[in-house]
């Protein structure tokens, strides 16, 4: 396969990056399209592309079920996904790694599976004022189903969250810690290894959403010590409804089934069924094949940039992208240091209203999220209804912050702000 | 399609000098309604007396399209009857859902909001003031005062 290399240490050399992504020759409203929202979602390389078209071209077939070759090939080529996903994120075992549609899935199946099984009345149930909707809805819902009280962890007012003040809220009724591991509004990077002792220490569990922390840095859950991690394939270049969930094997052993189904059992009677041990206890029904094959071409494309180079190439690109903002006059919300935050970049440009920024920010080829990112709570927090958020990825370069100033004082002098 | 035909000089001057952006203590009816897609939140105040609408007013944040959309809202139904009030938002809607044809005699500065109807996402930015508008009118709001801070 040929994947681009590195040009030097800590730098990615992104010119040919870019040309292994084809929608980066297209243009839009006739301008070089400049692509800054990979928070939300990736661009997808042409090997994952080329991976998913040669799957249902050549190998296509239902998984387990079937003796053929095909059937063998499939089976093989998902279990390969499982093995590097795995390795990806440094999980002990492939059987640890469920595959799910994302991060969303993934965590409303360990609020189910686990909460509903082990949380009872007045158990606590943490999270931070700067989780996405995602970390926070399906705890509220577990929390009514058992009994179980959700908790908020403040953030700072310069969008960190100072550790000491989580373990103050740290006792022995909580028994879940729910946190991201980069916010997807601040990009804020909790100190995750401290936060997983401090809430061991009380026996909770720390379930990490790791949806912006995966596609962007080095991550190795078993150096973090987390019990459960989120992965969300889409955003680090795999296909859409790719992902999956890292969970403690013994944990994986003692939850219930998420969702009850065709391949996630053992033996079914008309009174009782007995399953399969993880990780195919969680996997009910036809999975998204292809999907986590091309995410299997997304894990090697990014290993073979390299994560600390990943890493280091949108920390150098966060630093000039809010220096750049905070020049052209934009508030930027979260934390100044790029060593302590990703390359999710929020901001507040002279009182022109997110919506309208984007709308014009579009005309100029300039893709960018309006709104509130899934983070109402963080939103009331902040003070505004809605965001701008520019956010990076291994593609991005110095011109694109260029182009996205040059079309924030378009923005600017239409709107006379 | 140009930036220009989108946000009409219409438009930018209703959002830079909106009309009517004020509280009504003494409203007979008022409304209040967020769009969940953008945090965007409007008041609609009414002064009705005798079946007739002698004063709207807003107040609320939001985008040019939301702002201006409510400030014309309030020209247009400012002194109108309670039935025709009713037959305008219906127009408003049906030319924001492209059904009804939006020509200057019907729909005055409004048509200055047809652009929208090419950018769905918009298009509820620019109903949001007019649903809290048919709202308050059927008395699904509170009386009166000030917006909800």
């Amino acid at each position: 396969m040929a994947v681009t290399q590195q040009r030097g240490a800590g730098t990615l050399d992104v010119e040919r990056i870019k040309g292994d992504f084809p929608i980066l020759e297209r243009t839009s409203h006739g301008k070089r399209l400049v692509y800054l929202d990979s928070a939300n979602t990736s661009q997808k390389p042409r090997t994952v592309i080329d991976t998913i078209t040669e799957y249902y071209e050549r190998h296509n077939a239902n998984l387990y079920r079937a003796v053929y070759e095909l059937a063998e090939e499939a089976t093989a080529m998902f279990e390969e996904a499982r093995v590097s996903l795995s390795r990806f994120i440094g999980a002990p075992d492939p059987a640890t790694v469920v595959f799910t549609r994302g991060t969303t899935e993934s965590i409303n199946l360990i609020a189910n599976a686990w909460g509903r099984r082990f949380l009872r009345e007045g158990d606590e149930i943490l999270f931070s004022e700067m989780e996405h909707h995602s970390n926070i809805v399906p705890w509220q819902l577990v929390a009514g189903a058992t009994g179980a009280v959700t908790r908020l962890i403040p953030i700072e007012d310069d969008g960190t969250l100072d550790s000491s003040r989580v373990e103050a809220l740290i006792t022995d009724r909580t028994r879940v810690l729910a946190i991201t591991g980069q916010s997807n509004v601040l990009g804020t990077m909790p100190s995750i290894h401290r936060l997983t002792e401090s809430a061991h220490a009380v026996g909770a569990i720390v379930v990490v959403d790791g949806a912006q922390l995966v596609p962007h840095n080095p991550v190795d859950v078993a150096e973090l010590g987390v019990d459960f991690l989120t992965v969300s394939g889409h955003k680090m270049l795999g296909p859409t409804a790719s992902g999956g969930l890292y969970g403690r094997l013994e944990l994986l052993d003692a939850m219930d089934p998420f969702l009850g189904g065709g391949e996630m059992i053992m033996e079914v009677f008309p009174d009782h069924s007995t399953f399969k041990a993880p990780p195919h206890k969680f996997e009910a029904g036809t999975m998204n094949i292809a999907e986590e094959i091309g995410l299997a071409a997304a894990i090697d494309y990014l290993e073979a940039l390299g994560m600390e180079n990943v890493r280091s190439h949108e920390r150098e690109l966060t630093a000039y992208g809010i220096e750049a903002l905070e020049s052209a006059g934009a508030t930027v919300f979260g934390p100044k240091d790029p060593g302590l935050r990703g390359g999710a970049l929020s901001f507040w440009y002279r009182d022109i209203h997110p919506h309208d920024l984007a709308q014009v920010l579009d005309q100029e080829g300039v893709c960018v999220r309006p709104g509130h990112h899934c983070a109402q709570v963080l939103m009331r927090r902040l003070g505004v209804p809605a965001t701008t958020r520019a956010s990076f990825y291994v593609y991005n370069t110095r011109e694109d912050v260029d182009a996205l100033i040059v079309a924030l004082e378009k923005a600017g002098a239409f709107f006379g702000a | 399609m140009a930036l220009d035909e989108l946000y009409k000089e219409v438009i930018l001057d209703h959002y830079k000098n909106p009309r009517n952006k004020r509280e009504m203590p003494d409203a007979e009816l008022s409304c209040s309604k967020n769009n969940p897609l953008c945090g965007d939140e409007i008041t609609v105040f009414v002064h009705e007396d005798d079946g007739r609408v002698l004063d709207v007013s807003f107040v609320g944040q939001g985008c040019s399209i939301s702002q201006s959309s409510a400030s014309m809202m309030t020209e247009a139904a400012a002194g109108e009857t309670r039935g025709e009030v009713e037959r305008r938002i219906g127009a408003f809607r049906g030319m924001m859902a492209g059904e009804v044809e939006a020509d200057e005699d019907a729909f005055g500065e409004l048509v200055a909001l047809k652009g929208v109807v090419k950018y769905p996402v918009r298009v509820k930015c620019a109903v949001l003031a007019w649903d809290v508008l048919q709202e308050a009118l059927a008395g699904e709001g509170e009386a009166g005062g000030s917006a909800p801070h």
